[in-house]
């Protein structure tokens, strides 16, 4: 359980990092908190030439308001996320769905840019950057793009980051006024990855489903919105026959697969389920009456 | 010099001695140790269950850089002989009292023709760091011909044989009867029979395993450290197969982070490490790491049991039988003993005139099965227990009462069993009150009447509240023997040595309480060296929960063999009769005369050989004695549990009674000599008939 050799660099600057990543091809990988990362360094199953460590990098941590959206570094630990009031009040989504990464000292390291451009299928950040409509703000000595999260997950542990590119702050669109949200999942033991969890957002407007945010982890390749569930609670009262028709419909569009965890017969049960808890919560929150 | 605590230390709660370099990083382990010009090994090991080696090369392997060494299993097996086991013959008891046919494979110490499970090595690499011993493990050429793999053992004697030596996969079978099980089963007006499995469990210790060794080649020796909790058991082992003398070899268990009976058997890598650090001439350190560990380091358990219980309608059992297949995995490292424990404790606390135990050890293609905490009795409980919860419910009589019904009452003490115990010796429980123990641990959370009600009344809300109980009666304080040095230095402190090997119970401070109490000194006069082969001629290690009492009996006698020299020593010196003084403080003093007394570092000085030596004429120089304590058989404990759920705000309780090795078996040849000894021993933390409970909420 040792990783091969590879070469190691440790950047102190933003500059002197993208230009290691763009010299150094696609062999180069960056190291962020490394709970990801390192595992598949140590069982080979990885082997990067070349390692660039942006832990001393300055400037790319630190959860900031801008306005309508939060501004999250790449950097900045899951646990700063966790534990941040700002987050808690700003994306309610994304402080209660990283309480269910992993276990606290794991939280303790892993970033929220690492999770992101891991995209596992069943990690939480993403499912919550797809439900928010999140936008990757991504650098490379080219300049910057920006990315949404729609076209930033491509696939299983696949994004749309380019090899010299790097992700630097994921901005999270605040919850609007009236809006409640929830985040519900089911793992075999507390902090391993959810078989499935589901990510709401609803938001009231005078009794009536204004905007409705549905995503998933564990339910498919890369994390998506369900826009036919969305659709069926929109302008209704996100009553229970609403929740449970949303529900059924989640449960057929999801796409998850069947492991030696659960089958995917299993965990399209539990979509169903995790559906039905994330909304009925969200539409608590939101002040809609149970 | 601080006082002797006129109370003792046993009983008492004292810091713990290993507790200081522990909590403040100053621990070492195997992983810690740095020898000048040592190198690194890493194995390959197999990620097939079950195939052939059809072809290995390694030498693109041994040219990678900085590699010292590599070595592939056929080739070692042309120079080590497999691994000794412990059981491959039975006990001498089993003989008349055990039907068994026990053919287990003998262990090669890595796979040299064919690989039987996920994660065996079949080759080693030295590096000059683990990093590139793991680059070199990826350039072994090796062609594996997949065999079918033996997973479920109720079909393994079908299935491809994995030791074409033995020529079939059931590997050993143990039958122990008593009564006529046929006759009363089938009298019996109410019959049960169930199907219980347990299943196979994976220890994890916070460190893993992990071995080191250095050979001097000037005076021919080995030095070893292994993360082991049996360091005599590895010198024995190692220098059988090296052909080297016992004394030539030095095994030392430095800090252990945990065992539970994963470290309590010699491994193959126990073996080959030394035998690589004389072979190469370096220091060689191997250092398991967690994905080794869970593939490669012993599993336990594992049981199918077919049982069968008749009974009549007052509950009482008339008639068992259990017929049970254990899955050994490829190999069987500690016998078929833990397999016939399982068969020993299945009539636990209970009177059952009929019984019948059939055990089959079979093979299959995964990580070899050796014993763990409880070593085949939560087995046996589990499969017990259950039946007399089947049969209260369908007699619709509480579990309590059902299992009352059964037990074993304290005016049948002692009490004998009619079945031989593991060691061959037929068993008899000692003593206790079992039935009271349950009465007690049932009081402790309210009775079961009030819990009924309290169920009724929960239920009528959609709640469900449950009542576990569990009852068992054991054997403790197993041989076959334990040794222990005792030496009063010239310093005057108490040096005490011993074969216990600690995995984080806090052995320093429970030896250096009971020699404090044998010696009547300061707890901080005790010196205790533990887990080095080089302290103790003879010793056993660590296992089955065991050490506190086989150690302690050591000590004891040895201290009392040590203490009749030290009084000769001081009688002389203080001209006075040995019936007229007395030991305490760390001194000998005339019984109420505590001017007139000697220290023992005085003593010591007086003992010792030469000139200068003061002790009685005639008598041998120095304060030096070595003891081996060999229980007879072992000793019964009993617990009965009772917990009520639902589970996070639950309540139990457990009440105990346990007895002392030697204390209480009449007659037994140790038991009268140790009788003083354990009385002091037993009054002051157990308790034979002190019966403790302890309730939570
Ligand atoms: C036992 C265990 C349980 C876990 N359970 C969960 C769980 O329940 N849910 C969950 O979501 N996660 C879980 N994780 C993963 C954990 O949350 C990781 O921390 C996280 O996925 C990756 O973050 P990191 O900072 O450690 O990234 P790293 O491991 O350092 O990197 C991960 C990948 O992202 C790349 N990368 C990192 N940062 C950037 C960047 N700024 N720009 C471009 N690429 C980058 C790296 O090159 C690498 O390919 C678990 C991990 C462990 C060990």
């Amino acid at each position: 359980m040792k990783p091969p050799r590879f070469d190691y660099h440790a950047p102190e600057s933003l500059e002197e990092a993208l230009d290691l990543l763009a010299d150094s091809g696609p062999d180069a990988r960056i190291l962020a908190g490394g709970q990801s990362l390192v595992p598949v360094l140590n069982f080979r199953l990885a082997r990067p030439g070349v390692l660039i460590d942006i832990n001393r990098v300055t400037g790319i941590a630190g959860i900031g308001d801008a306005g309508d959206r939060l501004t999250i570094g790449a950097m900045t630990r899951q646990r700063e996320i966790e534990v941040s009031e700002t987050v808690a009040r700003a994306a309610p989504l994304l402080h209660e769905a990283t309480g269910h990464v992993a276990h606290l000292p794991i939280r303790s390291r892993g970033t929220i840019g690492g999770s992101m451009a891991n995209a596992d299928p069943a990690a939480e950040d993403p499912a919550v950057a797809a439900a928010l409509e999140a936008t990757m703000v991504c650098r490379s000595r080219r300049g910057e793009r920006r990315i949404a999260a729609a076209g930033f997950f491509v696939d299983v542990l696949t994004t749309a980051l380019e090899p010299d590119e790097m992700l630097v702050a994921v901005e999270i669109p605040k919850i609007p006024a009236g809006a409640g949200a929830a985040f519900a999942e089911i793992s075999r033991r507390d902090g391993d990855f959810a078989l499935a969890g589901v990510a709401a957002q609803i938001a009231l407007a005078n009794g009536r489903v204004s905007d409705a945010r549905i995503s998933a982890c564990g339910l498919g390749p890369a994390p998506v919105r369900f826009r036919e569930a969305e659709e069926i609670l929109l302008d209704g009262a996100c009553e229970p026959a609403a929740i449970a028709a949303a529900a059924a419909s989640v449960a057929a569009a999801c796409d998850p697969h069947g492991d030696v965890h659960a089958s995917a017969a299993y965990r399209r049960q539990l979509a169903e389920a995790m559906t039905r808890r994330a909304l009925a919560s969200a539409r608590e929150r939101a002040g809609g009456s149970a | 010099m601080t006082a002797t605590s006129p109370d003792g230390y046993i009983g008492r709660s004292v810091p713990r001695r290993e507790d200081r370099r522990l909590l403040l990083g100053q621990g070492a382990y195997v992983a810690d140790l740095v020898l000048p010009g040592m190198v690194h090994a890493a194995f390959a090991r197999s990620q097939l269950a079950h195939a052939r080696i059809a072809a290995i090369d390694l030498a693109r392997a041994a040219a990678e850089p900085g590699v010292a060494f590599a070595l592939d299993g056929a080739a070692l097996a042309r120079e080590m002989p497999p691994i000794g086991g412990m059981q491959v013959t039975a006990p001498k008891g089993w003989a008349e009292r055990v039907e068994h046919r026990i053919g287990l494979p003998p262990q090669n110490l890595m796979a040299s023709d064919r690989v039987r499970y996920v994660g065996e090595a079949f080759a080693v690499v030295c590096a000059d760091s683990r990093y590139t011993a793991e680059d070199a493990i990826e350039a072994i050429d090796v062609e594996f011909e997949p065999l079918p793999a033996v997973v479920d053992p109720e079909t393994a004697k079908e299935g491809e044989i994995l030791h074409p030596d033995i020529g079939s996969n059931a590997v050993a079978e143990l039958h122990v009867e008593k009564g006529d099980v046929a006759r009363a089963m089938a009298a019996a007006p109410h019959r049960i029979r169930r199907r219980f499995r347990h299943h196979r469990y994976a220890a994890m210790p916070l460190e893993c395993r992990g071995v080191a060794a250095e050979y001097d080649r000037r005076t021919d020796s080995l030095t070893v450290w292994s993360s082991t909790q049996v360091v005599h058991w590895v010198r024995k082992e190692l220098a059988a197969a090296l052909g080297m003398a016992e004394e030539k070899v030095r095994v030392l268990a430095p800090d252990v982070g945990g065992g539970f009976g994963g470290k309590g058997h010699v491994y193959p890598e126990d073996l080959i490490i030394p035998y690589l650090a004389r072979r190469i001439g370096r220091p060689v350190r191997w250092v398991e790491d967690r994905h080794e560990h869970i593939l490669n380091a012993a599993h336990s358990r594992d049981n199918i049991h077919e049982a069968e219980i008749g009974f009549d309608d007052e509950g009482r059992i008339l008639a068992f039988r259990d017929r049970f297949v254990v899955d050994s995995g490829a190999y069987s490292p500690v016998g078929a003993g833990v397999a016939y424990n399982t068969t020993a404790h299945l009539l636990g606390p209970y009177h059952i005139e009929n019984f019948s135990g059939t055990t089959e050890m079979v093979v299959t293609n995964k990580t070899p099965n050796a014993p763990y905490r409880g070593a085949g009795r939560p087995e046996a409980t589990q499969v017990t227990e259950r039946l007399m919860d089947i049969a209260a419910d369908a007699l619709g009589m509480e579990p309590a009462e059902i299992r009352l019904r059964n037990m074993i009452g304290p005016e049948r003490m002692p009490y004998a069993v009619g079945l031989p115990y593991r060691d061959g010796v037929p068993m008899t429980y000692d003593s206790g009150d079992y039935p009271e123990s349950l009465r007690r641990a049932v009081d402790e959370i309210g009775g079961v009447e009030a819990f009924r009600a309290r169920q009724e009344a929960a239920r009528a809300e959609g709640r469900w509240l449950g009542l576990g109980l569990g009852c068992y009666t054991e054997g403790t304080g197993v041989g076959p023997f334990e040794g222990a040095t005792v030496k009063v230095d010239a310093s005057g402190k108490i040096v005490v040595s011993t074969g216990a090997c600690p995995i984080g119970q806090g052995h320093e401070t429970v030896f250096a309480q009971v020699t404090a109490d044998a010696w009547k000194v300061p707890i901080e006069d005790v010196v205790v060296l533990l887990a080095d082969t080089s302290t103790l001629t003879m010793g056993y290690g660590s296992i089955a929960s065991r050490s506190t009492v086989t150690s302690s009996m050591a000590i004891g006698d040895a201290s009392d063999k040590v203490k009749a020299k030290v009084l000769a020593v001081a009688a002389h010196l203080l001209e006075a009769s040995e019936a007229d003084l007395e030991l305490a403080d760390g001194r000998v003093a005339v019984k109420g005369v505590a001017e007139m007394s000697v220290t023992l570092r005085e003593i010591a000085a007086a003992a010792a050989p030469g000139w200068l030596s003061r002790r009685p004429e005639g008598s041998e120089a120095g304060l030096e004695a070595t003891s081996y304590y060999e229980p007879p058989t072992v000793t019964s404990a009993h617990a009965s549990s009772a917990s009520r759920t639902p589970a996070g705000c639950g309540s139990s309780a457990m009440s105990r009674c346990t007895t002392l090795a030697g204390w209480s078996i009449p007659g037994s040849p140790t038991a009268r000599s140790r009788a003083g000894w354990c009385r002091v021993w037993a009054a002051r933390s157990t308790n034979r008939s002190n019966t403790t409970s302890r309730a939570s909420c």
